[in-house]
């Protein structure tokens, strides 16, 4: 054993930079196996898996990605009905005042009118009563007038017309003090 | 079993101010010659062999268990191996070709990459102990590939005119100098690129064996009388060259590749 350890005679020696021809035929056939299995087998297997994988991250991206926008899209549409509806309840709230407003407003105007078409029935039928009233009171009173002073001064004053027309005097006279007594 | 063909490079009995007045077993060349483990019809088949045949093993099978069946949810032997794919395709190849050109290069340039670096790690490896690099066939051969790739696709990319234009490096606006730059260019392209190549990897791989043996060595040839204390610092020159050794293999690896990568982007590259 000891002997087969002993460095080999100097006249082996050779230029360690030219190759011996059989380690070349081995160093090549070795690299050779070597590329031969990457080149067919493991690199193509691997790209394919690393393939998958990108796609996998880049589906699970994607995925998300629809996720979010869908969701920021229904956000947005909720926010837009929102907005509509509370749009929506203050328009009606405001027709609704309008409407009450409008309402109110005719009712009064309606009251008035009514308030004073009373009044003035009132005022013209205490009008016309008192034109009766006079009406009446004027001919009991020129009656009266007239058979107290025909008792008085005799049947001349029988005349109609002049009687009438004095009795109106008279009865104007008197109108005039009560005016000018008013 | 490879331990008995191994010419390992000292003799057990060599010790110093041992009276048997040898002195130190020096490694040298011999520490990179091996008897053959067998022989078969004239074909001599060493340690070296083997290891760049384990290599091979080595590689092929731990990319199979972790890429075999790759899974979309990647187990832990899958991502570390997805990290070293990742390492060399991002990292090397999209770095110097950018993607497009490059894709159809990384399966090249993964394989060199750890084919190179397995074969660098057995420097370290107890009973290997033998970087597969400092045997210049083997870096020969791989530089001797991707020569064989660069030129051919100056020529296919530039045509005949535009790829010896593309090698050369000719420059109509340089005037008279642009003969003198195209020699240049010419020489340390075509002829110098392939050998630097292989000499680069291969003359580290062969300095870091002969530093770790000469450490080694030297461990057991002062383990004796008043040296033991120097024995001590021989020893602790081996540990701290085994983890210098190990870089040294990954950034080897990594530059033989990285000028693989830019010699093909020469190649692809429009000349101005």
């Amino acid at each position: 054993m000891i002997d087969s350890m002993i460095q080999l005679a100097a006249g082996e020696e050779q230029n360690p930079l030219i190759p011996p021809g059989p380690e070349l035929l081995v160093g090549t056939i070795a690299f050779a196996i070597v590329f031969f299995f990457f080149w067919k087998k493991l690199l193509p297997n691997i790209n394919k898996v690393l393939e998958q994988r990108r796609e996998a991250i880049e589906g699970g991206i994607e995925k998300a990605e629809a996720a979010q926008t869908e969701a920021q899209s229904v956000l947005e549409q909720y926010k837009a009905q929102l907005a509509e509806a509370r749009h929506e309840a203050a328009r009606l709230r405001q027709e609704a005042q309008e409407q009450g407003a409008t309402l109110i407003a005719e009712m009064r105007a309606e009251g008035q009118r009514q308030r004073e078409e009373i009044i003035a029935a009132g005022h013209a039928q205490i009008a016309a009563d008192r034109k009766a009233a006079s009406q009446s009171l004027r001919q009991d009173v020129g009656q009266l007038a007239t058979t107290l002073a025909g008792k008085l001064v005799g049947e001349s004053l029988e005349d109609h017309a002049r009687q009438s027309r004095t009795i109106d005097r008279f009865l104007d006279e008197l109108e005039e003090k009560a005016e000018a007594a008013r | 079993m490879s331990a008995d063909q191994t010419q390992l490079a000292f003799d057990w009995s060599c010790r110093i101010m041992s009276d048997n007045g040898c002195g130190f077993p020096a490694p040298g060349l011999h520490s990179f010659l091996f008897q053959p483990i067998f022989t078969v019809a004239g074909f001599e088949f060493n340690k070296v062999m083997l290891l760049a045949l384990i290599a091979t093993g080595v590689v092929v099978t731990f990319f199979t268990l972790a890429f075999g069946k790759a899974k979309v949810v990647p187990g832990k032997l899958q991502l570390a191996a997805e990290a070293g794919y990742d390492f060399v395709r991002r990292g090397i190849v999209y770095e110097t070709l950018g993607k497009k050109e490059g894709e159809k290069f990384v399966p090249l340039m993964v394989s060199l990459f750890f084919f190179i670096w397995i074969m660098n790690i057995w420097s370290v490896i107890p009973l290997a102990q033998f970087p597969v690099g400092s045997i210049i066939a083997y870096p020969a051969v791989l530089a001797a590939i991707v020569y064989l790739i660069w030129v051919p696709l100056t020529f296919k990319r530039h045509g005949f005119v535009g790829g010896w234009k593309n090698i050369t490096g000719y420059d109509a606006s340089l005037g008279p100098v642009k003969w003198l730059v195209s020699a240049i260019e010419f020489f340390s392209n075509l002829l110098v690129r392939p050998f630097t190549h292989a000499v680069r990897l291969f003359a580290n791989m062969f300095a870091g064996h002969l530093m770790l043996v000469m450490f080694t060595v030297a461990s057991w040839y002062l383990l004796n009388s008043w040296m033991i204390p120097a024995a001590g610092v021989s020893f602790a020159m081996t540990m701290a060259m085994i983890v210098f050794e190990l870089f040294v293999q990954a950034v080897q690896a990594y530059v033989f590749v990285l000028l693989a990568c830019s010699y093909l982007q020469g190649a692809l590259a429009e000349h101005h």
